[in-house]
């Protein structure tokens, strides 16, 4: 499966990559909702991890214009962000938003919600 | 808010107090031998759990935060108050310290896969007469897993609101079950297996702290039980759940245990384990059933 992690800050792209990397993700890095846009029109992305607020787009706003276009319905969506407050969280699942996750995480936090997102990982390393 | 202001973190460590603010400690925790005997011998009498050799680490880890908060230099110090019964309460700190575990909501997914179908649906039916459902979910711990059932309940068995049901969630620890009670959980807690649209439609907001909403804090009773210990009078069960709780005990308790659950189990009623533990060579009236990595068990009919 492939993942997007969509986040400005390259050390949270990072920490991300190898999370997903190491239970089994091909993972593909944007800063931000348009660099995001053009990387899911040149190739499948099964699952993105998209921070709220960036630069250019932000990820409520790649949220919404990914889930205009049915050629992206099965793209899994999980917001990581450092907005806690129970409107945002409403607004994410709003826009379509799959599942939300405030930051700090850990990686048992991330394996968890993909675990409830429907997503497979009992054959990944630990 | 810029990314300079953020304070996100990422741990490899499973547990959440490694990330809890306020909950650092400084000084370095060993534990002798004898005074690891010692408390060893104090969990096994006091809870019937036994602490097997090289589970030094879980008595420096988790003794050494009664330590701190007890206002002890060494575990040495704590384990010499111990055996003098100078501090009152300390027992019982240190037994809540060592019984107290790790848990998430909808931990593991499947048995909460497996209440919502087949299991609810049919408790539904062939109880529709009586309309009378009981639950219990032993060792609760901070809640999360009764609250858990709750929530399933709530959103997808409305009907079952209207019954006379009997929603008992117990603990050995009487500060979990105050936890319990109080339905508060941190941001860390609220962020583990808890899908967000129940986190948007069963809790309130104060400040850092997360709090279940009074409907569902209202469907459970709260009750201290010592499973080792004899039961006190409960109604009989239509399901139970004890996961991840046998393994801490040596093997003539798990029997007992198991023994008193057979007998407040309804015979057609579900009994939920870890899905790691076993009835097997323990007690032989229960069947394992074939539901994906449920540790769902029955009475053998």
């Amino acid at each position: 499966m492939r993942a997007l992690i969509i986040d400005d800050s390259k050390s949270i792209r990072t920490i991300l990559t190898e999370i997903l990397a190491g239970i089994g993700f091909a993972v593909e890095e944007a800063a931000n909702g348009l660099e995001a846009m053009a990387l899911i029109k040149k190739e499948k992305v099964d699952l993105a991890l998209v921070d709220w607020n960036m630069p250019d787009m932000n990820g409520c706003e790649f949220i919404q214009e990914v889930r205009k276009d049915n050629a992206y319905k099965n793209m899994r969506m999980m917001m990581v962000t450092t907005e806690t407050a129970i409107n945002k969280v409403a607004e994410a699942l709003e826009a379509g938003a799959d599942e939300y996750i405030m930051k700090p995480f850990t990686r048992e936090m991330i394996i968890e919600k993909l675990v409830l997102m429907g997503i497979s990982i009992s054959s990944a390393p630990k | 808010m810029s990314k300079a202001d953020r304070t996100t973190s990422v741990s490899k460590q499973t547990s959440c107090q490694t990330l809890t603010p306020g909950k650092h400690y400084d000084k370095i925790m060993s534990v002798s031998e004898s005074d690891f005997n010692y408390i060893r011998e104090l969990v096994l009498e006091r809870s019937a759990i036994v602490l097997e050799d090289g589970k030094q680490y879980l008595v420096e880890s988790r003794i050494g935060q009664v330590v701190e908060t007890e206002g002890f230099d060494t575990i040495g110090q704590l384990v010499e108050a111990l055996r003098k019964n100078s501090h009152n309460g300390l027992q019982s700190k240190v037994i809540e310290a060592l019984t107290t575990n790790e848990t998430s909501f909808f931990r593991d997914i499947h048995p909460f896969e497996i209440l919502k179908d087949p299991v609810l649906p049919e408790i539904l039916k062939s109880r529709e007469n009586t309309k009378k459902l009981n639950i219990w979910c032993a060792a609760s711990s901070s809640g999360q897993e009764p609250y858990s059932i709750a929530m399933l309940i709530r959103d997808h068995f409305p009907a079952l609101l209207g019954w006379k049901t009997h929603f008992i969630a117990s603990d050995i620890s009487e500060k979990m079950l105050e936890r319990c009670r109080s339905g508060k959980f941190s941001q860390l807690e609220v962020n583990r297996g808890l899908p967000a649209a129940f986190l948007v439609k069963y809790f309130e907001k104060n400040g850092a702290t997360w709090s279940i909403k009074n409907q569902l804090r209202e469907m459970i009773h709260f009750q201290q039980i010592n499973l080792s210990m004899e039961l006190p009078y409960l109604p009989k069960m239509d399901i139970i759940f004890l996961r991840n709780v046998l393994i801490y005990f040596d093997i003539e308790t798990k029997k007992r245990i198991l023994n008193q659950l057979r007998s407040i189990l309804q015979p057609d009623g579900y009994l939920f384990l870890g899905a790691a533990e076993s009835t097997i060579n323990l007690d032989s009236s229960f069947e394992r059933m074939n539901y994906k990595h449920s540790g769902c068990y029955r009475l053998k009919r």
